[in-house]
């Protein structure tokens, strides 16, 4: 097991599954001899060709269309979007086309395409490399979204999402491309989409996270137990669907929920897992569920103070989790 | 190269069966039977030109793909589509092959002859088109695609996308624009500033002709040519067959809202069926027999299609939520 970054773990899996099955193609801007603006292809160009690692003229719903084309061709396109701000072009393609293609032609056609894209802040994006995209499609029946928080997780799904033969989106945040390290082994293997994991075991409150809020997380939990107050950390890891088993489960032993994303507030993903537990774990819940996110401004000002001021920050998740505690 | 008798005759037997389905599903609307037709009449003679210049599947050739859109009942005939597959679609049954029920009228998916599950987002399907024809050149395949759709498509970003895509990758790809003159309401002045939609090409950088739709010969030629081109590797194609939609944009339409009786009534001297017909007639190929012939077999053939498809179940409620996900093991 070597040491990756979260960035060496997608490459590796990208390499990988190329290796394995060669009707994988990589299609997206400046994947080819630029090897990605975050180096994500780096080298795949030289190893698998131009036909198989292929620049696309500048367009999203482009890229994603042609994708989807090439799929129903029996060919597996990972289309990496440049940046998560730059799917919406694609939105139609993506929502309208690849979701609903096996459905609507009633099993006769299935996409087997993943669209990767780096999501989130702190990196000094500004509001066009920056925002986090899932609440848009973590809704889409016959979508998949995945969204790991480390290496190990982010080889496994996308090793998964490749062989699924369903549209996945797959949401890589960013800021950890080089931050987040860890083990990852040399040997084949996938994550299961659709489950969540239990990352740190506790009994006071259910801490839901995923992306780069998980470190957040867990930072926030291992700090606050030095207080006396222990912590159960989830890592959602899929989106949609999401694994409710193992959040009812949670919230039934620790009877409190906090869920914590990047994304503005209103409408975010943690509205859906809020509602689930109101509605199937309410019985269990010994404090309103709560929510902390980011404010509902655009994502995010290019001004680093403005950034820091949207980003939710170590003292505002511990604080909350406080207040809930001692509800 | 001159197309033969039988295949004429052939042809023609297809405009005709479109024509008659056309109208016998504006019948079934008005008796209150369906509750959704949009028609294809006035666009028999290009379609069905396109898709016997194309590969069917004939001659030991493995089928060419095609991207088609919602007005294209005449070629999904002339591709083998049988009429039962049209009327179970209309009455939405749970047999309907296209999508069993869940879309709306022709809004096709026949696997069978490599034609893909279409949406009515105009233009969606044009980057479908070329994607397959990435698939297939890297494949080193000798197929083409043939992408269809309306004048109106060509104003997307998705239209501009994939054919720049695919002239930027010289892919084998012929995108046939069905020019009817409408975009439901909209003129074709109000939808381009060029004076024909095959102008674009010249911007793309793609050769573009534009011919008369209800000129079956011509349709067949120049789509002949671009199949050509694209199979030998010479990159895509835009062939822009330029027709009128002689009925409403679909039966929620009143297109008196929009345009003349007089000029409509003025089109219809140019309607392809009859157009072919005359000329058909005059080459010697169609007898008043063999038209009294096809019109009795259409006839009962629709018919026929009509009864079954009256009688289909509708699709089981129990039905709703299944295959929204492809299992493990699907075949791409």
């Amino acid at each position: 097991m070597a040491d990756l970054t979260l960035l060496e773990a997608i490459r590796q899996a990208l390499d990988e599954e190329m290796a394995r099955d060669d009707s994988i193609l990589l299609i997206g801007n400046d994947v080819g001899p630029r090897g990605g603006v975050f180096q994500a292809t780096h080298g795949l160009r030289r190893k698998y060709g131009p036909e198989r690692v292929i620049d696309a003229p500048l367009a999203e719903a482009g890229m994603v269309g042609v994708g989807i084309g090439a799929a129903l061709y029996g060919q597996r396109p990972v289309v990496e979007i440049q940046f998560a701000d730059f799917i919406h072009p694609a939105f139609n393609q993506i929502v309208n086309e690849a979701a609903r293609m096996h459905y609507r032609s009633n099993g006769a056609w299935n996409v087997p395409l993943v669209i990767r894209a780096p999501y989130g802040g702190g990196i000094g994006g500004g509001l066009y490399y920056s925002q986090s995209v899932e609440a848009f499609f973590a809704r889409v029946p016959g979508l998949k979204v995945v969204l790991p928080s480390n290496p190990y997780d982010a080889k496994g799904l996308l090793k998964a999402a490749i062989r699924d033969p369903n549209p996945v989106l797959f949401l890589e945040p960013k800021q950890g491309y080089r931050s987040l390290q860890g083990k990852v082994p040399k040997d084949d293997y996938t994550v299961p989409i659709g489950k969540a994991k239990i990352t740190r075991l506790g009994e006071r409150v259910s801490l839901l996270a995923y992306g780069m809020m998980h470190a957040l997380a867990l930072e926030a939990a291992e700090s606050l137990a030095e207080e006396g107050i222990s912590v159960e950390v989830i890592d959602l890891r899929t989106l949609y669907p999401v694994d409710q088993e193992t959040i009812l489960a949670s919230v039934k032993k620790t009877n409190r929920a906090l869920i914590l994303y990047e994304d503005n507030l209103t409408g975010g993903y943690g509205a859906e897992i809020a509602a689930l537990i109101a509605e199937h774990g309410f019985a269990s819940l010994d404090a309103p569920v709560r929510r902390l996110a980011a404010p509902d401004v655009p994502a995010m000002p290019y001004s680093a103070a403005l950034e820091d001021a949207f980003m939710p920050d170590i003292e505002i998740v511990k604080e909350t989790l406080r207040e809930l505690v001692a509800y | 190269m001159p197309l033969n008798k039988t295949t004429l005759l052939d042809m023609y037997w297809h405009m005709l069966l479109a024509r008659r389905l056309d109208e016998r599903a504006w019948q079934l609307h008005k008796d209150g039977e369906i509750n959704y037709h949009i028609s294809g009449i006035g666009h028999e003679a290009l379609q069905v030109a396109a898709a016997f210049a194309i590969r069917r599947g004939e001659g030991g050739y493995a089928s060419d793909w095609v991207a088609p859109y919602y007005r294209d009942l005449a070629l999904m005939l002339a591709l083998g589509y049988p009429p039962q597959d049209y009327l179970l679609g209309l009455f939405a049954r749970a047999a309907d092959p296209s999508s069993g029920g869940r879309q709306m009228p022709n809004h096709w998916s026949f696997k069978p002859a490599n034609v893909i599950s279409v949406s009515p987002v105009a233009a969606s399907q044009i980057p479908h088109a070329v994607g397959i024809a990435l698939a297939i050149k890297n494949k080193r395949e000798d197929k083409i695609v043939l992408a269809t759709s309306g004048e109106g498509a060509t104003s997307q970003g998705e239209w501009y996308e994939a054919v720049n895509w695919a002239a930027v990758k010289r892919l084998p790809v012929v995108f046939l624009v069905e020019n009817n003159q409408y975009a439901l309401s909209t003129p074709q002045e109000g939808q381009m500033a060029v004076a024909r939609a095959a102008d674009k090409a010249n911007g793309l950088g793609l050769p573009g002709v534009s011919v008369d739709g209800n000129d079956l010969n011509a349709v067949y030629d120049a789509v002949s040519s671009a199949a050509e081109r694209a199979r030998k590797g010479r990159g895509p194609s835009l062939v822009e067959a330029v027709t009128y939609r002689i009925t409403p944009h679909s039966s929620d339409d009143d297109d008196r809202a929009y345009r003349g009786k007089q000029e409509v009534e003025a089109q219809k001297k140019r309607d392809p069926l009859l157009h072919t017909r005359i000329f058909l007639e005059t080459e010697d190929v169609l007898t008043s027999a063999k038209q009294t012939e096809f019109e009795t077999k259409a006839r009962e053939l629709i018919e026929a299609a009509v009864e079954f498809a009256r009688s289909a179940p509708d699709p089981d409620p129990e039905t709703l939520t299944a295959s929204l996900y492809a299992e493990e093991g699907a075949d791409g």
